[in-house]
């Protein structure tokens, strides 16, 4: 049974749990985590898609930011496990009404809720949640602000591992907007507690941070030089929304120097993956031959998302 | 106290000829034999092969449909269940080493049910003891014990396959 009383993500005070983080995760609770995935990947060939293990519970979506496919694996995982779901579209809730957070949070609370999972374009807004709720509720963080995105790295590495067995042996590369990132955040610390003896991460500077390699990862300017031998490479997208000035000259320009066209897949290395947590900016940051190629993974990457989601779910409603 | 390995072969060989005679009584000549983890899919696995049936026993792991998920949570190391063919229209052989509570076993039927709509369940167990709590009887049984209530049954296998018993405290079948 998980139980690690010095994590502060999957806490485990007065019934508490949260999983806000991956910075301070063991390793052997990431694989645990990754394994109980595995466990819960063959519901999906199932004739009926469903497992009975939530059963009457109550997980809400909070999401107070745009989200495909976090939110709806999310939603799926939790309709496999068989817990009632609510999806709350704060565009049309109360909160445009005037109502602050912590009242949306009570009414919720009242309703006898058990978990949310809550994206929110400011960090800190799901451990500011979870502060804030009674202590029989569950947070997810489902990504805040350029923080952390840690369900989307658990399932990063989880599709690494499909195709990896050793993380030991790894060279990984992370190539976009570094700066912006909450996922390249997430994967950096994931890496290294997973001992990947070999991060990259590649971009412009004005989007790589500040002493980015004490986060123990090596930058690179040039992402010929940067993805060279890599097993797998890591595309983001540029984010736009959270650029208050000018990062780039134009976007033909980035596609040039870090776009992964297909004339890169020479240089990875032989069995190399082409990943991108999405949405895809095609002609941006990854060409469409790539992106729909056979070096890509970016589509399993969401079929994996359904069942790691369903093992966080589950363990961070463990009594 | 240990069963020896013959104790526990005579055992194995008992339901072997009772299940073959359940299938020639009953008309059944195409079962599909389903074990559940990890002591059932041992003896599953050994029926399948002594019984010279085609290909492979499946493996039902129930950790996901027990009935105690909020009371102990869930193990991370969890077997995947195998259920290599359909399981509509035909008849299962439900196979488990222990027949105690009869919760394992209700958990096994709801899990089956979510892979299709067999014909038939017919339950297999090697040893069935006292502490039933559902309304659950095996219609094959090795050999039944009567047992206190701080002792457990334990398959040990899968090579030899060997039958203990032990104290509650030593793990065991407790579910």
């Amino acid at each position: 049974m998980i139980k690690d009383p010095v994590n502060k993500n999957i806490v485990s005070q007065k019934d508490l749990r949260h999983f806000l983080d991956i910075e301070n995760l063991s390793q052997s609770l990431i694989l645990d985590i990754l394994d109980l995935a595995e466990s819960f990947a063959g519901v999906s060939g199932q004739p009926v898609k469903k497992v009975p293990l939530l059963r009457g519970k109550t997980i809400v979506n909070l999401f107070f930011e745009a989200s495909t496919r976090t939110r709806t694996t999310f939603e799926l995982a939790a309709k496999r496990l068989s817990a009632d779901f609510l999806n709350i579209n704060i565009d049309y809730s109360a909160t445009k009404k005037g109502e602050t957070l912590l009242d949306t949070l009570r009414n919720l609370e009242a309703m006898h809720c058990d978990m949310f999972i809550v994206r929110h374009p400011s960090s800190g807004a799901s451990e500011f949640i979870s502060k804030n709720v009674s202590q029989n509720i569950s947070v997810i963080n489902a990504g805040d602000g350029r923080h952390a995105h840690p369900t989307q790295a658990m399932l990063d590495v989880f599709t690494i591992r499909k195709y990896f067995s050793d993380f030991k042996k790894l060279k990984i590369a992370i190539v976009g907007d570094i700066l912006h990132s909450r996922v390249a955040r997430s994967l950096m610390h994931a890496f290294r507690i997973l001992e990947v003896p070999d991060i990259r991460v590649i971009g412009p500077k004005t989007l790589l941070p500040n002493g980015v390699q004490h986060m123990g990862v090596t930058p690179y300017v040039d992402m010929d030089e940067g993805i060279k031998n890599c097993d797998v490479v890591i595309m983001l997208r540029l984010q736009n929304e959270r650029m208050n000035s000018s990062f780039i000259p134009d976007e033909n320009e980035y596609y040039n120097l870090y776009g992964f066209t297909p004339n890169r897949l020479d240089l990875i290395s032989k069995n190399g993956k082409v990943m991108h947590p999405g949405p895809v900016n095609r002609g941006v940051e990854i060409s469409s031959e790539v992106a729909d190629g056979d070096r890509s993974v970016i589509l399993q990457q969401v079929s994996n998302g359904i069942a790691v989601r369903m093992a966080i779910l589950s363990l961070s409603m463990q009594p | 106290m240990k069963y020896s390995k013959d104790q526990t072969n005579d055992l194995l060989l008992k339901i072997e000829n009772s299940l073959r005679a359940y299938l020639l009584k009953n008309g059944i000549t195409d079962p599909i034999i389903i074990g559940v983890h990890t002591g059932g899919a041992w003896i599953a696995d050994w029926l399948q092969k002594t019984m010279s049936l085609e290909g492979k026993a499946a493996a039902l792991n129930i950790s996901f449909y027990r009935d105690d998920f909020s009371k102990v949570g869930v193990n991370p190391k969890v077997e995947p269940t195998e259920m290599p063919v359909s399981i509509d229209d035909k008849h299962v052989i439900l196979v488990d080493d222990v027949l105690f509570t009869g919760r394992t076993t209700r958990a096994a039927i709801n899990e089956i049910f979510d892979f299709g709509r067999p014909l038939s369940v017919t339950l297999v167990v090697l040893i069935e003891r006292n502490g039933k709590e559902l309304p659950i009887s095996a219609d094959i049984v090795g050999e039944k014990l009567f047992l206190e209530n701080n002792k457990n049954v334990k398959l040990c296998g899968p090579e030899p396959l060997i039958l203990e018993i032990i104290d509650k405290d030593e793990g065991g079948q407790g579910y």
